[in-house]
Parts: C-alpha cells; sequence; structure tokens
C-alpha cells in the first residue's frame, strides 16, 4: 500500500491506495490500533484499496468545522465521487461502519456492495438502555479487555511507545469524543433510513466483541433490505487484527460474489 | 487583598476508599443520607454567615455527581446567602458555562441573585475540572470555543435593555434574548475566570475580568499571573492587583500545631480525591501534547498531589497553615514570589474539620492575619 496525501474538495487527507482490481473503499474504526495494514494488503491482492485516515486521525488533519458523523459521510461521498469509482464495494469498521451505512442510505448509485464490522450507529435498545458499554466511562484496561478475544489484549505497552505515536493515539481519542459524544456512538433517525440501502449488505461480527453483541447486529441487519450477518470465531471489535485472514477471505468471497 | 471564606460543603461520611472506584460521578448517593445533609448545609451556611460577620467576603462554587461537593445548584446557594448577608462580596466561582445548555438562563439567575443582594454577587464562569463532563454528560473537546461563546451570550443578555436580540451560534441559539429582571449593578456585575495554565489566560485579560487559579503552587501561579500581567502590558494597561485571585487550603490556629492539625482535616480534600483516569483525563479536555505526556506516564497526571505531605504541600504553596504569624509569612512568601496578587480564595473546610474548629479558623484568620493581607497593595 501507498501512503498519499489527497485533496476532497478542500479536506486534506491521507490516503492508503494500493493493488488493482474493482475499488474497495476501507473506512476505519474509532478505538487505538484499529488498522492492519497486513489486512489491508491482503485485499489489495484482489482489489484497488482505497483507505483513508478520517480527518482527526492518522496524519489527517482535523478541520475546525468537522464534529459529527455527517461530516464525515459527505467527505467520503465527495472522495468516491471523485474518484469517478463505480460498482464499489465499502467496507466499514466500527464508527467507520457507521459511516459507510449512512453513506450507502444517501446514495448507492456508485456502489455494489456493503460490508460493516463491528458496526456502531444505530439506536436499538430502550432509552435506559445503552446499546454498549461507555467507553468514556471505562478504564483504558476494561476497554482493551472488551474489545479483543485473546486475553490479555495484544496491545503495545503506551509508555514504550514513540511520541509520534503517542501524540496520534491522543488526537485520535479527542476525534472519536468529537464525532461521537452524543447521541452516543448513534444516530438515532439512522434506521429509519436503511431500506433506501437497496445493494447486498454483509455485517461481520466478532464473536468475542464485548462493545456490538449478536443481537444488536442481527437487529442493524434486519433493518436492510437484504442484509446477512456472518461471525468470526476467535476475535474481538478487530477481526481484522485477531482474524485477518478468514476476515479478508469473508470479504473477497461476498464482494467478488 | 480581600479574602474570601469558601467551603466545598462536602459529605465526607463515606466507606473506606478501597470500598468504591471513583469519589466522583459514579459513587452510589444510597451513602448519602438526607438529613445528614440537610444539618451540613445548614451548619455551612452559619459558617458562611460567621465569616461575612467577622469581615470575609464569601465565596462558593459548584460539583456534580460528587461526595467531595454537594453544591450541584450553586445559584441556589447564592440567593440563599443573598437574603441572608447584608455586607460581603458573594462570589459564585463558578458558573459551569460549558455544561449548561442555555447560557440565557445562566443570565437570568445571575440577574436575580444580583438583585437579591442589592449588587453584591461576582460572578465566576468556569470551564469545571474533568470529571465534571462524565456528570454533566458534556463533550469534553473544544470546550474553549463554547465558554466563550457562552460568555458572550450572558455578556450581552446582561447588558442589552432594547428588547430582544438573536442568538445563532455554533453552540447556542435563541432567537429572542431578552432577559427579565436585568443585574442590579451596572452595567453589569464583574466577571471571575477561572485558568490554570498561561495559555488560557489572555483571553480572560483582555476582557479585563479577574482571574483565579486553583491550588497551583509557586511555580504555575506566577505563570498565570505572569500571562495576564503581560497581556495588559501588550494593550498598554497596567494590571490592578485585583484582578488576580489564588485559591489555597488555609488554616489558622493560636499555634502552629493547632494549625497544622487543622490544616491535616483539610487534606481529606485532596487525599480522598478517588478519581479513574477516564473520569481525570477525558478525550479533548487537555492539549494532545499534555495526553501523550499522561499516557508516557502510564496514565498518571503529572499533576497529582494525593501523596503529598502537609510539610510537601505548603513547601508547594497549595496549602497555607500554622499561628497567625507563620501563615502570614507563608502567604507573604507566596505574594512576592508570583509578583502580588488581590484576591485570596481561602478553602477553610474540608472533610470532617468540624463547626467549632472551622469557625477557629475563621475567627483566627480574620482577626490575626487578615489585618496585615489587607496592608498588602
Amino acid at each position: 500500500m501507498n501512503s498519499e496525501t489527497v485533496s476532497v474538495r478542500g479536506t486534506e487527507l491521507e490516503l492508503l491506495h494500493g493493488g488493482s482490481g474493482r475499488p474497495l473503499v476501507v473506512l476505519h474504526g474509532g478505538l487505538p490500533f484499529d488498522r492492519n495494514v497486513d489486512f489491508l494488503d491482503a485485499l489489495a491482492r484482489h482489489f484497488e484499496v482505497f483507505a483513508p485516515s478520517h480527518p482527526g486521525f492518522g496524519k489527517s488533519p482535523l478541520p475546525g468545522h468537522f464534529d459529527s458523523i455527517d461530516d464525515l459521510v459527505y467527505l467520503y461521498l465527495d472522495f468516491i465521487e471523485q474518484r469517478g469509482l463505480s460498482n464499489a464495494t465499502l467496507m466499514g469498521f466500527c464508527i467507520g461502519g457507521w459511516v459507510a451505512a449512512e453513506l450507502a442510505a444517501r446514495c448507492v448509485h456508485r456502489l455494489s456492495k456493503l460490508i460493516l464490522v463491528g458496526p456502531f450507529g444505530i439506536k436499538v435498545g430502550d432509552r435506559e438502555t445503552r446499546d454498549f458499554p461507555d467507553i468514556f466511562a471505562l478504564n483504558p484496561e476494561e476497554v482493551q479487555r472488551l474489545t479483543y478475544h485473546q486475553q490479555p489484549p495484544p496491545v503495545p505497552d503506551l509508555t514504550t511507545l514513540p511520541d509520534d505515536d503517542l501524540l496520534i493515539i491522543a488526537r485520535e481519542r479527542e476525534a472519536l469524543a468529537l464525532y461521537v459524544w452524543e447521541p452516543y456512538l448513534h444516530n438515532p433517525k439512522l434506521k429509519y433510513h436503511l431500506g433506501r440501502v437497496a445493494i447486498p449488505t454483509l455485517i461481520v461480527r466478532g464473536a468475542s466483541d464485548g462493545l456490538v453483541s449478536q443481537s444488536y447486529v442481527e437487529a442493524y441487519a434486519r433493518f436492510f433490505p437484504d442484509a446477512r450477518v456472518a461471525t468470526i470465531q476467535a476475535a474481538g471489535h478487530f477481526p481484522q487484527r485477531e482474524q485477518p485472514r478468514e476476515l479478508a477471505d469473508k470479504v473477497i468471497s461476498f464482494a467478488r460474489d | 487583598m480581600k479574602a474570601y471564606f469558601f467551603s466545598e460543603t462536602a459529605y465526607p461520611h463515606l466507606p473506606e476508599p478501597e470500598n468504591y472506584n471513583s469519589i466522583r460521578v459514579t459513587l452510589p448517593n444510597r451513602y448519602y443520607d438526607p438529613k445528614i445533609g440537610a444539618d451540613l448545609y445548614h451548619r455551612h451556611i452559619d459558617e458562611w454567615l460567621y465569616a461575612e460577620d467577622l469581615g470575609w467576603d464569601i465565596m462558593i462554587n459548584e460539583h456534580h455527581q460528587t461526595a467531595t461537593n454537594v453544591d450541584p445548584a450553586a445559584p441556589i446557594m447564592l440567593g440563599v446567602l443573598a437574603r441572608l448577608t447584608t455586607k460581603a462580596k458573594l462570589l459564585i466561582l463558578g458558573n459551569p458555562i460549558v455544561n449548561r445548555t442555555q447560557p440565557v438562563r445562566v443570565a437570568e439567575e445571575m440577574a436575580m441573585v444580583d438583585l437579591l443582594s442589592r449588587g453584591r454577587i461576582e460572578v465566576g464562569f468556569v470551564r469545571g475540572v474533568p470529571y465534571e463532563m462524565s456528570a454533566a454528560n458534556s463533550s469534553p473537546v473544544r470546550m474553549q470555543e463554547r465558554f466563550w461563546e457562552a460568555h458572550d451570550l450572558i455578556l450581552k443578555a446582561w447588558t442589552t435593555h432594547d428588547g430582544p436580540f438573536n442568538w445563532e451560534g455554533r453552540y447556542f441559539h435563541h432567537r429572542q434574548v431578552n432577559i427579565w429582571p436585568r443585574p442590579y449593578q451596572q452595567p453589569r456585575p464583574p466577571v471571575w475566570v477561572t485558568a490554570t495554565s498561561p495559555g488560557s489566560v489572555k483571553p480572560v485579560a483582555e476582557h479585563g475580568h479577574v482571574v483565579a487559579t486553583f491550588l497551583t503552587g509557586y511555580e504555575q501561579t506566577k505563570q498565570v499571573f505572569g500571562a495576564y500581567r503581560k497581556t495588559d502590558a501588550e494593550m498598554g494597561r497596567e494590571t490592578n492587583s485585583d484582578r488576580l485571585a489564588y485559591a489555597a487550603l488555609v488554616y489558622v490556629g493560636d499555634t502552629d500545631e493547632e494549625g497544622f492539625a487543622g490544616a491535616r482535616k483539610l487534606l481529606w480534600y485532596i487525599y480522598s480525591n478517588k478519581v479513574p483516569t477516564q473520569f481525570s483525563n477525558p478525550p479533548g479536555y487537555m492539549p494532545v501534547e499534555s495526553v501523550a505526556k499522561i499516557l508516557r506516564n502510564g496514565g498518571r497526571s503529572p499533576y497529582h498531589f494525593e501523596n503529598k505531605s502537609l510539610e510537601e504541600l505548603i513547601e508547594m504553596g497549595i496549602v497555607f497553615a500554622g499561628n497567625p504569624d507563620t501563615v502570614y509569612k507563608q502567604t507573604r512568601k507566596f505574594y512576592d514570589y508570583v509578583g502580588g496578587f488581590g484576591r485570596l480564595l481561602v478553602m477553610g473546610q474540608a472533610g470532617f474539620l468540624d463547626r467549632q474548629e472551622t469557625m477557629k479558623g475563621i475567627r483566627v484568620f480574620a482577626q490575626e492575619v487578615y489585618p496585615r493581607l489587607q496592608e498588602l497593595k
């Protein structure tokens, strides 16, 4: 994968780009260590992969007017338009899954398939039942415990990371809060719009994901006209890290089908 | 120098800290006995009134979902004091305007209390400590922008007298702003703003508001006041020291031993402040450079002083304690080091410091220390 800097209607984006084949746009999640370049490389053997960093994440600057998931949705609609992509598969992890669902609800004319992995975005529970643990009220170690199958979680020791990496982690946790604080990790209206998504949709969940439950993704799938749920064993919220090969196989067979 | 007596109206009757994970945000209120709580409110109001009798001004503040400060609606307490007192300045420090969804309501509350007190209130606006964000469900990101927009709206609401104006800002919308009543003080009550870093002081100085800094010790306080003076100098004006306020834990006894014993009881405030990192360091509250340092430091803030002794805290300028002469000298040394300041905010009650001990501290300070401090210009 090549790292590029692109400008989308004036918004600067860091973009990992590589491979050849039908286009696959990958929207990353909001928690630390979500991205796995090896996994993207595996996909690049079958697709032309576009993996941008959301503004505020990675090396993408955060414009002052950005503060909502909507801002990301319109940014990526513009990105897909600008690149002239067609028959693209749109894939999103975690909050990237939420962005992908919102984007598809607005417009699918350049998309052929939609894949959501451990997605947030809709509200299923009643007003006194959160759909996800409150990650902003949990100890960071507890959040890690909830997001990995493997215990203790296979994450680097932050105290030993280079300064630049720590700065990126700090920026990303701020950007995440900016985008998802309230309503917490969802758009109350989204479920009413998902009926517009007239393309095949696959929702993938790691069987040990402690943030996104099985009943949640099953409910999510029912709002789409044509969606099914696939489960990956021995993985949590990041199957791209814990079971990258199995996830890649699922993506390849679904997107090429 | 003027001194304000301040207490956090804490509820100290808690289980041992091993039995809970945070004194803030999540501690169940089954530990709060309403009968004891009611007695505490009346006791603390009596202490404020006693302080007024002895020549003090009065400060109150506000926190939420915490046993360290059970005054989650400070404007109500301010209203009580406005009616019961007759001469003290009443400082509310302050209104957490980043977390208040209706700044116009804050303008109305403060105007009401200004009238009730016949013009004795001083209105603080605070960003709020990090633990307030979860308690208020308020996003910690871009708080400074929200703060100053709320501030601008409140000041405009106080000072507009020709009927409604329109406000469609980034964070607050109100199309017909026209408050009744208007404040007693003209054109508006004095405004105070808290700041703990030099970077956040500039707009406070530009507005000519009082800057208050809490428990920041020698170095940081010097930087904060220095930044205020620098901004004033850039604007071609001399800094009035009554624009600079410092809050410390203070206890004065007849002897050093008595003063230190009282101060040790005040340290409940510091030692009991058990807060996990997700509440003390919410995303966006601190600059990313500071957060990166905290991550490097294993999640611990560089400013924690839960493990400091009384002697160290006195050395740091966070506590002033001892006999009257000792406390005068400590305060004087601090005053000289930071280049002078005109407002001392005295946290003189905390934890299990009882009514009698609290009142003694109030009295000895007022009679033996305050006259000497008042001579500082």
